[in-house]
């Protein structure tokens, strides 16, 4: 027994010292690091790989693009200082600025971008967002093999001007160009070392930071790039990420002082601090909608009426206040606050709610959708499905109870792994799903050509004709008005048609030191620390 | 009246394997005798006490509070446990107690039957592992091996398509059952490999016991401690078992309750103070394990020859 | 023995060979793949990958070429991640969940068999209660809630001293230690205890004691040899999943272990991170259970799983 004891201690002691190099190391950095939580290790931190903000916002820190958003969320130039569109609003001209360098000294050229654009579309490089590039001339082409690389509507006329020609106008190309699958990558350095994204030694970049240091799972630590070129409006020194999954722990560290900024915050947390109004909580604002599918191929949620009784009989201000608690606004449209209309106005602001709230009136309208489908309450059978998480039970939960009591209807629950969810959906084995939407760049079209015909992430089988019509209309238009107007006669239409059912507009809720200032969120994007400051 | 002798009637009778061996009581008279030794276990008759007591209150602790287990009150929620929501109120403002007694139907079910499958087939196994030919005992284990290794939440996510017309708790319980076995084989097998050699299993084998009658008669009951005290470590790890299964999507759908998903839900709620959420069915579930550990080491005693009076 | 440790090197292959066939059509079977993400990818593009990872090729080509990779000891590239191969991530991984996993056993293995020893020996006293109630903590509380609770409750009240979380200096590892090793050795304590009580009336131990043998020779010489096999039984398994790494816990505390991969492999469907961890995994519980069978043979010599025939 001892020995065994012995015996098992010393195998340990040996597994012991072979493995204290497995610690990992970090110095953490030198000077003034801003630490934070960036939740889970990167699958890659080349702009042309990334797809998530686990990813992206590392690379927003160490990238820019041609153009960039200031701190009230307005697109300035980055990497270009100008640029120019042609009348057909197909060709886009990019001045370079010519003092802009990378973070080994050479100079972000054209070239860079031309080829950073084209690597993007290869298909040998596997690119899942490939397609925000789909927008380019012959993109789409090349990458599916249909077009060669040459025809590809980017090119660099001299190391300081990119042409890019679009294959249809789109107003929101330019923003695009400020989105991390659009940021550069060394030409150079790429074409030497396919592997130059895998650790810091290689790893070059042209933002306001660069990588120094990468422990998987544990951290990334960016410093201060001196080559950047409004380096001096840089107060950091660095930034370091911890990578930390479990969002508990990651709080208690915050509160342990270990960390300056964090997000995301566990749910508790968020309402706690909100009941308390404490001061280190911001709601940051987000570009998304929580909402649900009715499977209108279904009997009765091919009725409008039944979809529309449901969809009024939720108390969406007891959602967002009790039950989420995380600073939500009740959502009664689909597109989300944040985007501003042709008039500068706010766009879901300018049209409001699209329905009301009112039970009597929801009771009425699905006794008669159900009469019309030969129903009555009690044959209503339904079931709700939903992708495991905490949050969306609870919201499940609560929409079951006020569907029970407030229209006397029955629904179930469901939980399903994501991956299974996604494959009911697609295969429209479901009746009422949970989803939700983040937009891709400020603007409406983001949200509402989501609803298209057999559109991608379509999956309440909605299908209008006026409404793909209206979509292609404000898509292939550059005049805001028109656009505007054919958007705005979309929501209204959809909203009529209710295939989904909004519940609210998400927020981005984050915990902040108050020694830490100058951070910026501005919608669509992860909170920037760029030209942060730790007093 | 006339009395028939036939000549069957003189026939000797036959003397089996088995009755050579039997030496003990006649079986009502043991397990009058088992019962009257439990009884005077104290500690185990109250584990006992406990566990008809969890009964009970499953069946009809539900009724007690006036609330049911999926109402909610949204301005109630996350009370401490006091004179009208006796254990609290949950993050939808739903009665705690209601929910409890509700989630102990399935918890228990789950964490009982979930043992009952691992206990029988890993004895079944594990014992015909160690009783058969080291050839067929090590191809057993290897089989053993790769159930062990295939990837659990696999097994479950293809269980969970596969059977979607199937009886939810039935997969559910069938899906905890899969693999748990594997380290009890694993263990009976390893006593067995050792009591096989003991005197008395010799003794029985040259009087012409088969090694089924071995097992049963011999080795199993001197196994019985160690695989008792596997079994109730089964109990608790089944019932926080469902609250994983919950994740893929296999276990009690909400807004039904259970001790594992109410356990885990109220993880959350610990750093703002409201521990009562995660304790309440901690307790619950230390508890019906402290009842069948004690009840089961009672039973193992009360069992033992060796320790008759 | 060594013919022994042969042959079941021989059969190892053949396991491994099932484990990998039934994993292998199982993640195919399952819905969902490691392209398919919630955004709104084009099916153009949901092809290239395909193409690009080799996932539209017939399924028994898939097949063997996943056989010949392992077969050379490669595990291939992560579908979801490229800044690692598989190779390693486990490479990186396994030091650091092996040195919590042994830690763990250690502390197990050290205060577990004590604690079972003492409840028999006082059987129905206090001790016996002491260790029960230990027991039932360790085994009814699970590593989720008690990682949570050591991290809120102990680490954020030791002014530092226990750090929340992270995987830096031998400091971090206590907590997560604590919580890893609670369970076996509470199970192992019961286990000791159930066993020795066995063995404690058996005929050599009152034959022992009756010769005059102190109380301690008594105990440490016979009783306890004999009743330690069902702590080598189960050891198998503990230490297979201990040293591989737990999920629970290297989640909790930041651990930049393997255990981690074992559930974000499968819930992203990344096939070849799921075939490399159950490979590796099947490998160190085959070895484990072949060092068992040996330690089984050499405590208790009568045990002959090694003869050809039995």
């Amino acid at each position: 027994m001892r020995k065994k004891l012995i015996t098992v201690a010393g195998l340990a002691l040996a597994v012991a010292l072979m493995t204290t190099a497995c610690f990992a190391g970090g110095s953490g950095g030198d000077g003034k690091i801003l630490h934070t939580n960036n939740s889970s290790e990167p699958g890659s931190l080349d702009p042309a790989l990334a797809q998530g903000t686990h990813e992206s916002w590392v690379i927003d820190h160490t990238f820019e693009g041609l153009m960039k958003k200031d701190q009230d969320g307005n697109l300035i130039g980055g990497m270009a200082k100008d640029y120019t569109v042609s009348d057909d609003n197909l060709t886009y001209t990019f001045e370079l600025r010519d003092d802009v360098k990378w973070s080994n000294g050479d100079p972000v050229t054209a070239h860079d971008f031309e080829f950073s654009w084209k690597r993007v579309l290869d298909v040998d490089l596997g690119s899942t967002y490939a397609y925000q590039l789909y927008y380019l001339k012959n993109a789409e082409a090349y990458n599916t093999g249909e077009a060669d690389v040459d025809d590809v509507g980017v090119k660099a006329l001299d190391d300081t001007t990119l042409e890019v020609v679009l294959e249809e106008p789109a107003a929101y190309f330019i923003e695009l160009t400020a989105f991390y699958t659009l940021f550069p990558v060394n030409k150079k350095v790429v074409e030497d070392n396919p592997d130059w994204a895998k650790q810091p030694e290689t790893f070059v970049s042209n933002g306001a930071f660069k990588l120094t240091e990468w422990n998987h799972k544990a951290n990334i630590l960016v410093e201060k790039n001196e080559n950047y070129y409004n380096a001096k409006e840089v107060k950091l020194d660095g930034i370091d990420f911890a990578i930390i999954e479990n969002e508990d722990t990651a709080w208690q560290k915050y509160q342990a002082d270990e960390f300056d900024f964090l997000y995301p915050l566990p749910q508790t947390i968020v309402a706690d601090l909100q009941e308390k109004n404490d001061p280190e909580l911001v709601i940051g604002e987000e570009l998304a909608t929580y909402y649900y599918n009715f499977n209108t191929e279904l009997v009765p949620f091919n009725n409008a009426k039944v979809r529309k009784a449901l969809t009024m009989a939720i108390d969406r201000e007891t959602i967002t206040s009790k039950v989420s608690q995380g600073g939500e606004t009740p959502a009664y449209g689909i597109v989300p606050p944040g985007i501003p209309n042709e008039d500068g106005e706010d766009f879901q602001g300018a049209q409001g709610a699209y329905f009301e709230e009112d039970i009597e009136a929801a009771n009425a309208l699905l006794e008669e959708g159900l009469e019309e489908e030969g129903m009555t309450k009690e044959d209503f059978k339904a079931t709700i499905l939903y992708n495991t998480m905490e949050s969306h039970k609870k919201i499940a939960q609560v929409i079951q109870e006020m569907w029970r009591n407030n229209l006397g209807v029955d629904v179930e629950l469901e939980n399903v792994e994501f991956q299974v969810k996604l494959d009911r959906e697609k295969a429209g084995d479901y009746e009422i799903s949970r989803a939700g939407w983040v937009g891709d760049y400020v603007d409406p079209m983001t949200f509402i050509d989501l609803f298209v015909t057999d559109g991608p992430y379509n999956d309440s089988g909605f299908s209008d004709a006026k409404y793909d019509e209206l979509v292609n209309i404000a898509k292939t238009n550059v005049d805001p008005k028109v656009r505007f107007d054919a958007m705005r006669e979309a929501e209204e239409l959809f909203m009529d048609n209710l295939p989904v059912m909004p519940v609210y507009f998400y927020t981005k809720p984050y915990a902040q030191k108050s020694h830490l200032t100058n951070v910026h969120k501005v919608v669509n994007r992860d909170p920037s620390f760029i030209y942060a400051d730790i007093d | 009246m006339k009395v028939e002798y036939s000549p069957e009637l003189f026939m000797p009778s036959e003397k089996g394997d088995k009755d050579s061996e039997k030496i003990h009581r006649p079986s009502i008279k043991y397990w009058s005798d088992v019962w009257r030794r439990l009884k005077e276990n104290k500690l185990a008759m109250f584990g006992l006490v406990i566990i008809v007591a969890l009964v009970f209150m499953a069946i009809i602790g539900t009724h007690l509070s006036g609330f049911k287990y999926y109402e909610q009150n949204l301005s109630n929620t996350n009370q401490s446990p006091n004179s009208v929501h006796w254990f609290g109120t949950d993050d939808l403002g739903r009665d705690m107690f209601t929910r409890i007694w509700y989630g102990a139907r399935y918890s228990l079910l789950i964490g009982v039957a979930a043992a009952l499958i691992d206990f029988t087939c890993g004895v079944l196994y594990g014992g015909i592992a160690g009783m058969a030919s080291n050839k067929v005992d090590s191809w057993m284990m290897r089989i053993a091996e790769v159930i062990y290794s295939i990837p659990y939440m696999l097994i479950v996510i293809m269980m969970m398509v596969v059977f979607t017309e199937a009886d939810s708790l039935l997969v559910m319980i069938l899906a905890l059952g899969l693999t748990g076995w594997v380290p009890m084989a694993i263990l009976v097998r390893g006593q067995v490999l050792q009591l096989r050699e003991n005197e008395y299993v010799t003794a029985a084998n040259s009087l012409g016991a088969s090694k089924w009658w071995i097992l049963r008669k011999h080795i199993i009951p001197n196994a019985m401690g160690p695989i008792l005290v596997n079994v109730t470590l089964l109990v608790p790890t089944a019932i926080f078992a469902e609250a994983t299964l919950s994740f893929i999507g296999l276990g009690i759908e909400a807004p039904k309750s259970s001790w594992g998903t109410m356990a885990s839900d109220g993880l959350a709620g610990l750093a703002i103070g409201h521990g009562y959420q995660l304790f309440i069915p901690a307790i619950f579930i230390s508890l019906t394990m402290f009842a069948f550990n004690v009840l089961g080491d009672g039973l193992r005693d009360a069992l033992d020859p060796r320790l008759r009076k | 023995m060594f013919k022994y440790i042969v042959k079941r090197i021989g059969m190892a292959i053949i396991t491994l060979w099932a484990i990998i066939t039934i994993t292998f059509i199982l993640m195919n079977a399952v819905p969902g793949d490691p392209i398919r993400t919630e955004s709104k990818m084009p099916p153009e593009v949901y092809e290239n990958l395909k193409e690009k990872y080799g996932l539209n090729k017939p399924y028994h080509e898939q097949y063997l070429i996943y056989l010949g990779n392992i077969a050379r000891g490669d595990f291939g590239e992560s579908m979801k991640s490229n800044t690692q191969t598989v190779n390693q991530m486990i490479g990186s991984g396994f030091p650091v969940s092996a040195y919590l996993g042994f830690q763990a056993l250690l502390v197990a293995l050290c205060f577990g068999p004590v604690l079972g020893v003492i409840a028999s020996l006082n059987q129905n006293k206090w001790p016996d209660y002491f260790s029960m109630v230990i027991a039932i903590i360790g085994i009814s509380v699970p590593s989720f809630v008690l990682g949570t609770v050591l991290i809120q409750f102990v680490a954020a009240k030791s002014g530092g001293l226990l750090p929340v979380a992270g995987w830096r200096s031998f400091r971090h590892t206590i907590l997560p230690t604590i919580a890893l090793a609670m369970s076996p050795l509470a199970f192992i304590a019961r286990l000791m205890r159930s066993s020795m009580l066995e063995v404690l009336n058996q005929d050599y131990i009152k034959t022992a004691k009756s010769k005059g043998l102190s109380r301690g020779v008594v105990i440490v010489k016979h009783a306890i040899r004999n009743a330690i096999l069902p702590i080598i039984s189960v050891l198998g398994t503990i230490t297979t999943n201990l040293v591989v790494g737990s999920f629970v816990v290297e989640k909790i505390f930041a651990i930049p272990g393997l255990g981690m991969y074992f559930v974000s492999s499968i819930t992203s469907r990344d096939y070849p991170i799921i075939m490399g961890t159950t490979v590796f995994y099947a490998l160190v519980l085959i070895v484990m259970l072949l060092i068992v069978d040996i330690a089984y043979v050499l405590i208790d010599p009568r045990i002959n799983i090694m003869k050809e025939e039995g």
